[in-house]
């Protein structure tokens, strides 16, 4: 597609004429002064901050702020102090809740909008209301909402209970799940090689912990808010899949599970990877739960990188690392984001692939696959 | 092609031009720290405080409302719903406002950009603060602001749980060995004898009773043999199930387990006096000096003071209001409003005629210890908590060795 339209695209701007160029450009002039002056601008002193020894006050630019090279970058990574550990820790709690969460709110969006877009379901308009309605509530709302819900004596427990489990003390548990899961069949400590090497301060072992109990119920949460906003991404691309398509898989014989994973699906994948984007931008972004809910605790295992940074400058006054963890985070997001989208780009079919497409008349005659 | 990076070089030159207006506007705005304290040359101070409720904010607006009256200044009382982060922006924007609650463990990285004024040895009425609490805001030998008052950690009793578990006055601990005691008689029936949160807010108290610390004469003393000591105790009894952590029997606090009955002592400061009368007006209490350790009585204070900045334009009124604000009767009216002890010696007197059952608090001033302030402190002190949630199940040498290790770094 891009193939095509290229060369027409040049075609038409070289008709321009350069009056109109002047004018497009005074047209886009408030948004771009707009964005210049709250975010390029914002960002540029930030990044100049992260380099810097400004102390928090005054101007950032002010005679007697001193440049400092990578200093604060070296704090926090290399250092072998607590900014470095705090700075692994939050990296390892935030790590554990994007792969947890992404790849949940995923599939659970877009099973939600697979259900919700079949014109045989009643009441369509109902449900779309009713999951898309936790994502409109503020997440401070709801965080307290959770905390409610999971606290020792909770709604959550109290169920859990009729089943015959003693809930964990949600909020309270800085045990890792994956450590606990280990722990069931008596592994309570790593082995040597995992224990003894560290990378940011933090051991192998404690980087596999998983995320902590209480790190757990913030999947949950997350899931639960934002999975309405992509289900309804989900249900715009799906009404926008031509039906013909669908049909001549079903003519072609395919069942349901097979037109939803090989017609439907692929056909989605420019949605999916907008989904993918948002949803671990958003992870990696998480800050406004921690800030309400826990502040970091228990044992540290809710700290994100987002909250870690936001405490470097605000409480402990070392505003260079604190710009310095902002800095690291975009740079972290920018690469998956760059990778997811290298891993969902549009490949050629294989040849393998390619080969079982072919019409072969003498063998096939006849018979339907 | 041309068009092309004619196009991006009219784009970029745009972007710079916008970039490069913005860029002086705010750098005028930042440069001009005058700004904020012009504003507030007419002579109008601004106090912000961080509230813990109606009752402080009234009792404190009413207060410099009535200085505001004498002197004839104008002063206004701000409520902060984050006070680290509304003075922090205060110093970035260049326009503080003039006095503020500070905490401790703050003072250090505000000291050490210029942010705040020493203005303590300024203060008329300074040789009647509590030379703990001066100690407390005292930095590279500069007594830096008025202590506005303070608290100090108690054990709180519930007293109908002590005699239901046959207890009586001549049983309240006295030492480590009774307090385990006591507690183990009180714990049964979904109720802990003990419980405190799992920070060295409070667990420090073990420690000075211990004879240890985190700083002994300026030096990280972290791991010394008293502190593990201490944790061990501690320990030990978490692990017998006498004592527990607040947070482990789904309370948020010590206040909420002695509150709800899940705890029949607790290790709290005064502010547990407030919850008790207002949450939990049926629970009957006592208030006793916690228990000697190895080393003697040992507990914690805990304070604030009222920081100025030194952008504040009108540093003459500040002062003046501050040793209004710190007087003897006004601490009394403010303690009787919100519930924390005079920091001045002069009022010691007619506090504890007024509050008898308290006594206990106020005794604690005579040896507490309190956490230290050195920049950095905070962060370290925050490790050290995360690490105690674990305490039951770690090794308290090994817990004070990381504390140790990160108090060295900041110890200069």
């Amino acid at each position: 597609m891009t193939a095509v339209s290229t060369p027409s695209r040049r075609a038409g701007s070289s008709g321009l004429r350069r009056g109109e160029a002047a004018a497009g450009w005074i047209f886009t002039l408030p948004v771009l002064i707009i964005l210049g002056v709250f975010l390029l601008i914002p960002v540029l002193m930030a990044l100049w901050v992260s380099f810097s020894d400004w102390n928090g006050r005054g101007s950032p630019f002010a005679g007697d702020v001193g440049f400092v090279g990578g200093e604060n970058y070296a704090a926090i990574t290399t250092g072998g102090g607590l900014a470095e550990r705090d700075f692994g820790i939050a990296l390892r709690n935030n790590a554990w809740y994007v792969l947890l969460v992404v790849p949940l709110q995923t599939a659970l969006s877009l099973f939600l909008a697979v259900l919700v877009n079949r014109a045989v379901l009643r009441g369509r308009g109902f449900f779309r209301t009713a999951f898309y309605f936790p994502s409109v509530t503020s997440t401070v709302a709801i965080t307290v909402l959770w905390l409610f819900l999971f606290s020792t004596s909770g709604a959550i427990n109290q169920v859990l209970s009729w089943i015959g489990i003693n809930g964990p003390n949600w909020f309270n548990e800085p045990s890792g799940v994956v450590h606990n899961l280990l722990g069931v069949f008596g592994v309570t400590s790593g082995p040597e090689a995992l224990t003894q090497g560290t990378f940011l301060g933090v051991s192998w072992w404690d980087w596999l912990a998983g995320p902590s109990v209480a790190m757990s119920a913030f999947v949950l949460m997350a899931v639960f808010t934002t999975s309405g906003t992509f289900m309804l991404l989900f249900i715009a691309a799906l009404q926008n899949l031509s039906g013909d398509v669908d049909e001549a898989a079903m003519v072609d014989g395919a069942n349901g599970w097979q037109r939803f994973w090989r017609v439907t699906l692929p056909q989605l994948k420019p949605t999916l990877f907008t989904v993918l984007t948002l949803g671990l931008i958003g992870c990696w972004q998480v800050f406004d739960q921690i800030y309400t809910g826990t502040q970091g605790g228990p044992g540290k295992t809710t700290l994100t990188p987002a909250y870690l940074s936001y405490n470097s400058a605000f409480i402990s006054q070392e505003w260079g690392q604190g710009a310095a963890i902002a800095f690291v985070l975009f740079v972290i997001i920018v690469v998956f984001t760059i990778l997811q989208r290298f891993l969902l780009r549009d490949r050629p079919v294989s040849r393998r692939r390619a080969r079982q497409y072919e019409v072969r008349p003498a063998a096939r005659k006849g018979t339907a696959r | 092609m041309t068009r092309h990076t004619t196009r991006v070089w009219l784009g970029a030159g745009t972007l710079l031009v916008t970039g490069s207006l913005a860029l002086t506007a705010c750098g005028s705005g930042f440069d001009d720290s005058g700004g904020g304290s012009e504003e507030s040359a007419d002579g109008a101070l601004t106090v912000l405080i961080g509230s813990s409720g109606e009752a402080e904010t009234t009792a404190v607006e009413e207060a410099v409302a009535a200085w505001s009256e004498d002197s004839g200044v104008d002063a206004q009382v701000q409520v902060a719903n984050d006070l680290p982060q509304q003075l922090s922006q205060g110093f970035a924007a260049g326009s503080p406002p003039d006095l503020f609650y500070l905490a401790p463990e703050a003072l250090a990285g505000y000291a050490e950009n210029g942010s705040i004024q020493a203005y303590g040895d300024e203060l008329a009425n300074k040789d009647d603060f509590y030379p703990s609490l001066v100690e407390n805001f005292t930095l590279d030998g500069e007594f830096y602001c008025a202590p506005k008052d303070f608290s100090t950690l108690a054990l709180i009793i519930n007293t109908d749980l002590w005699a239901e578990a046959g207890l009586t006055d001549a049983d309240i601990p006295t030492d480590w060995d009774s307090l385990a005691t006591a507690a183990q008689r009180l714990t049964g029936d979904g109720q802990v004898g003990l419980a405190f949160g799992a920070e060295y807010q409070r667990l420090g108290a073990f420690m000075a009773q211990a004879g240890g610390g985190l700083l002994v004469d300026g030096q990280a003393a972290a791991n010394s043999p008293e502190n593990v000591e201490a944790l061990s105790y501690v320990q030990t009894h978490l692990n017998d199930g006498s004592f527990a952590f607040a947070a482990d029997i789904g309370a948020g606090w010590g206040g909420e387990a002695f509150g709800t009955g899940a705890a029949a002592m607790v290790i709290e400061g005064n502010w547990i006096t407030g919850t008790l009368a207002n949450d939990y007006p049926d629970v009957n209490y006592t208030v006793a000096e916690l228990p000697q350790g190895p080393a003697g009585k040992g507990t914690l204070q805990f304070t604030n003071c009222w920081g100025m900045a030194a952008d504040s334009a009108d540093q003459e009124s500040a002062l003046a209001l501050v040793e209004y604000l710190t007087g003897t009767d006004q601490q009394l009216t403010f303690s009787e409003a919100f519930g924390p002890m005079p920091s001045i010696e002069s009022a010691a007197g007619t506090w504890t005629d007024e509050n008898p059952e308290l006594a206990a608090f106020l005794a604690g001033a005579e040896y507490a210890q309190f956490p230290p302030t050195i920049a950095g402190a905070a962060d370290v002190i925050s490790d050290f908590n995360a690490q105690l949630e674990s305490l039951a199940t770690g090794d308290p040498q090994t817990i004070l060795d990381s504390v140790q290790s990160n108090l060295e770094a900041i110890v200069e």
